[in-house]
């Protein structure tokens, strides 16, 4: 065999690749779903965060800030490990899914969060004061006036913010979540092929490309009427 | 004019921490008057306005409203604020609405008014303004006098009893300064009780039935424009209008 025939057979198996795309398939679907479902829980979170911190209470700003700041700083990987094994160990033990679900979540959570803010501070006092002044209550200029600004302004690095933690459900493998990665990975080792994880490869390009068009896409349809 | 006055103002006191901005302003506008208020930089002058919606809790004294104390605990202050109009300065109209979603944004949410109904009411403020074809056009597309236009068109839809304007033509080119005057004018002709703080003397001088002198937090002087500007008693204001009319 040559150089390439010997590429082909190591990375491009089709044997192997016939033999197991289901599992990576499987995997494919638990990505999206908690790709979604962290997409979801993270930005609601964050999005409540933010609103809470624009009430500006000190009791309250004190722990949001601290929150988001830790999240921030930790890599995710402690943080689904710590949700894992380390919970448990104080009574709440959770699934492999529930686990590397809530930590992405709160991850993302804290970045949404501090994005958020950022835009909601950036628009001039005079939007709110202007809304104020017609009779809007605090959570109506909030609703109708701050937030459709706020969440334009921070469109651009939600996007971003979503398609980075999204890829991080592949972390999910160390607590044997069956995601694409995971499956891939045990997929090499029985095989004694890596083609899983060229398929894994792929999965990651066909899930997260598309994501990344429509996200730049809804950049551009925000930014029309400015 | 009737009896009671629209607005009162008694002993109003607005301080910023220990700086004083407000020290005791005693005012009164009666209905259909418009009063124009002057005075140099820091006077408190936007205090003052922004106290009388409470957009700035006052420190002390009382704003008195249709015969009504806006200052207390258990006032509902959104329902008094749709009462009162105000301009601001900068315009602050919300660029992610057009101009009709600028003005019918109160109708709908506090009013409960339907889209159809709201949108009625709106292109009639539009109109009042002169700008009904500018209706489904956003801020950022409008120039600086037609944005101001539509937020007094935001105001008005509201049929306030007052309308409080904030230096509503300082921030214009001067040529765009002419066409937020005019609907002014044509507010203040309509029967409307307006309280304007502005820099533009000739508009005072000429459309004000009294003009307000405003200096380091207290009125230093009132009267009819023809007095304030020709025949001023205190030296303050003396000083005030000379420096002024010698930038202008
Ligand atoms: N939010 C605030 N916090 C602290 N000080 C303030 C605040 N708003 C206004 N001031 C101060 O209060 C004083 C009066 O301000 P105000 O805006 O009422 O004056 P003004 O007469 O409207 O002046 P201008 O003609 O410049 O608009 C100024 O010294 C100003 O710096
Ligand atoms: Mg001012």
């Amino acid at each position: 065999m040559d150089g390439f025939a010997r590429l082909l057979d190591t990375f491009f198996n089709a044997e192997v690749a016939a033999r197991y795309w289901p599992e990576i398939l499987a995997g494919v679907w638990i990505t999206i779903g908690v790709g979604i479902a962290v997409t979801v829980t993270g930005l609601t979170i964050g999005l409540g965060l933010a609103i809470l911190r624009a009430k500006q209470w000190a009791w309250l700003a004190v722990p949001i800030v601290a929150f988001a700041d830790i999240m921030r700083a930790l890599p995710p990987l402690i943080v689904i490990i710590v949700f894992f094994f380390a919970f448990p160990l104080i009574g709440i033990s959770m699934s492999a899914f529930t686990a590397t679900w809530l930590s992405l979540s709160l991850v993302l959570a804290a970045y949404a969060e501090e994005s958020l803010w950022g835009a909601i501070l950036s628009l001039p006092r005079g939007q709110s004061e202007a809304a104020r002044s017609t009779g809007l209550t605090w959570w109506q200029t909030m609703s109708a006036v701050i937030l459709p600004q706020a969440l334009r302004l921070a469109l651009p690095p939600l996007t971003n913010r979503v398609i980075a933690v999204s890829k991080n459900v592949a972390l999910g493998s160390v607590v044997a979540l069956s995601e694409v990665l995971n499956n891939a990975q045990s997929a090499t080792s029985t095989a004694g092929n890596p083609t899983p994880l060229t398929m894994a490869a792929a999965a990651y390009l066909a899930i997260f490309i598309p994501a990344m068009v429509l996200a730049r896409r809804m950049e551009n349809r925000m930014q029309w009427r400015v | 004019m009737s009896a009671s006055p629209l607005l009162e103002l008694v002993g109003l006191r607005k301080a910023y921490g220990s700086l004083e901005v407000l020290r005791g302003v005693d005012l009164t506008v009666h209905a259909g008057e418009m009063v124009c208020v002057v005075g140099p930089s820091g006077s408190g002058k936007s205090s003052m306005l922004r106290c009388c919606n409470r957009l700035e809790e006052p420190t002390g004294g009382r704003i008195v409203v249709k015969g009504a104390d806006i200052t207390g605990a258990g006032v509902d202050i959104n329902a008094v604020r749709q009462k009162i109009g105000m301009v601001f300065q900068q315009f602050n109209l919300y660029p992610h609405l057009t101009a009709l979603g600028n003005v019918t944004l109160a109708l709908r949410k506090v009013q409960g008014k339907s889209a159809a109904e709201a949108g009625a009411l709106g292109l009639a403020a539009l109109k009042r303004v002169g700008l009904a074809d500018k209706a489904q056009v956003y801020p950022g597309q409008l120039s600086g006098g037609q944005q101001q236009r539509v937020a007094i068109a935001r105001a008005i839809v509201l049929q306030p009893k007052l309308m409080l304007f904030d230096e509503p033509t300082s921030a214009l080119d001067p040529e765009t300064v002419g066409e937020v005057l005019k609907a002014m004018r044509e507010l203040r002709d309509s029967g409307m009780t307006m309280l304007v703080v502005t820099h533009e003397m000739g508009f005072a001088r000429e459309a004000a039935d009294r003009v307000i002198f405003m200096d380091g937090g207290a009125i230093v002087e009132q009267g009819p424009p023809h007095e304030i500007f020709g025949a001023p008693k205190h030296e303050r204001t003396r000083a005030f209008l000379t420096r002024y009319t010698s930038w202008a």
